[in-house]
């Protein structure tokens, strides 16, 4: 399975951005989250974007991700985006009532 | 036709993703959509991860390191059963089991919020199948019984 590396977390312009393995489940979440909120302590993020490309499978745990995330970052204002999910990705965001809170863009 | 299939395995997250891999190879001569496949895998996954870390507690992939003593040597059980188009998946644990059911299956709640779980497991599994059936007893574990009858194509786009 591939694994996360630091090279998937960039802030560009004071947006965060995650891309997130080919499956994001209870065994990749921590990872992803820990290595998320290292940035934004660190650094000055407004926006988070998760880019789904390689993601072709996420279970309720990556719904916890998204969800810790956003609460960390919508008090300040910040968004949170997903780009380039799959239809099973996008159901999955609809399913949970994160596209809600989650800007899908196409 | 009936086909049947049992695997049971240790109740570690490295096993998260071979569980829900199993179950849709199991079914994968009935040429399912992937739609179809996405959600059996999504559910299995749930009831899977819901065994490992709370019926045993087993909660170092959750971005914690392993402690090999800290481990929970329980084992979960995963019985799948085909008959003809429908699929039966039983997921079967004998950790500490649920106090309240009820509470347990409202979606948003967690009994881990610390770990960032959703609380949407039991709603996953009942969006993605068609049924869903939760026992439990405490301090003796839990099963669960989900059924989805494969080629029906997607109730959740055509409601839409």
């Amino acid at each position: 399975m591939d694994q996360v590396t630091a090279d998937d977390f960039q802030v560009i312009d004071h947006c965060l951005m995650v891309r997130l393995p080919e499956e994001v489940d209870h065994h990749s979440a921590g990872y992803i989250s820990r290595n998320a909120d290292r940035h934004l302590m660190r650094e000055e993020v407004r926006n988070i974007v998760f880019d789904f490309e390689d993601t072709r499978f996420m279970d309720s745990s990556g719904i916890g991700v998204i969800m810790g995330r956003y609460r960390k970052i919508s008090c300040f204002g910040g968004r949170v985006y997903a780009i380039h999910a799959d239809s099973q990705i996008q159901r999955i965001l609809k399913v949970s009532g994160m596209s809600r809170v989650v800007e899908i863009i196409e | 036709m009936r086909n049947e299939m049992e695997i049971i395995f240790d109740a570690v997250s490295d096993n998260e993703a071979f569980a829900r891999v199993a179950v849709a190879a199991f079914v994968s001569h009935l040429n399912p959509t992937l739609e179809e496949l996405s959600d059996i895998k999504t559910a299995v996954s749930e009831a899977v991860t819901n065994s490992i870390i709370h019926g045993y507690e087993n909660l170092y992939g959750y971005g914690r390191p392993a402690d090999r003593k800290k481990v929970h040597p329980g084992k979960v059980q995963v019985q799948c059963v085909l008959e003809e188009d429908v699929l039966h998946i039983r997921v079967t644990d004998k950790g500490k089991g649920i106090e309240n059911l009820e509470q347990a299956m409202e979606p948003l709640f967690t009994t881990k919020p610390e770990l960032e779980r959703s609380g949407m497991g039991f709603a996953f599994m009942e969006a993605f199948m068609d049924d869903l059936e939760v026992e439990s007893s405490p301090g003796e574990g839990t099963v669960v019984i989900m059924r989805k009858k494969l080629g029906t194509g997607s109730w959740i786009d055509s409601e839409e």
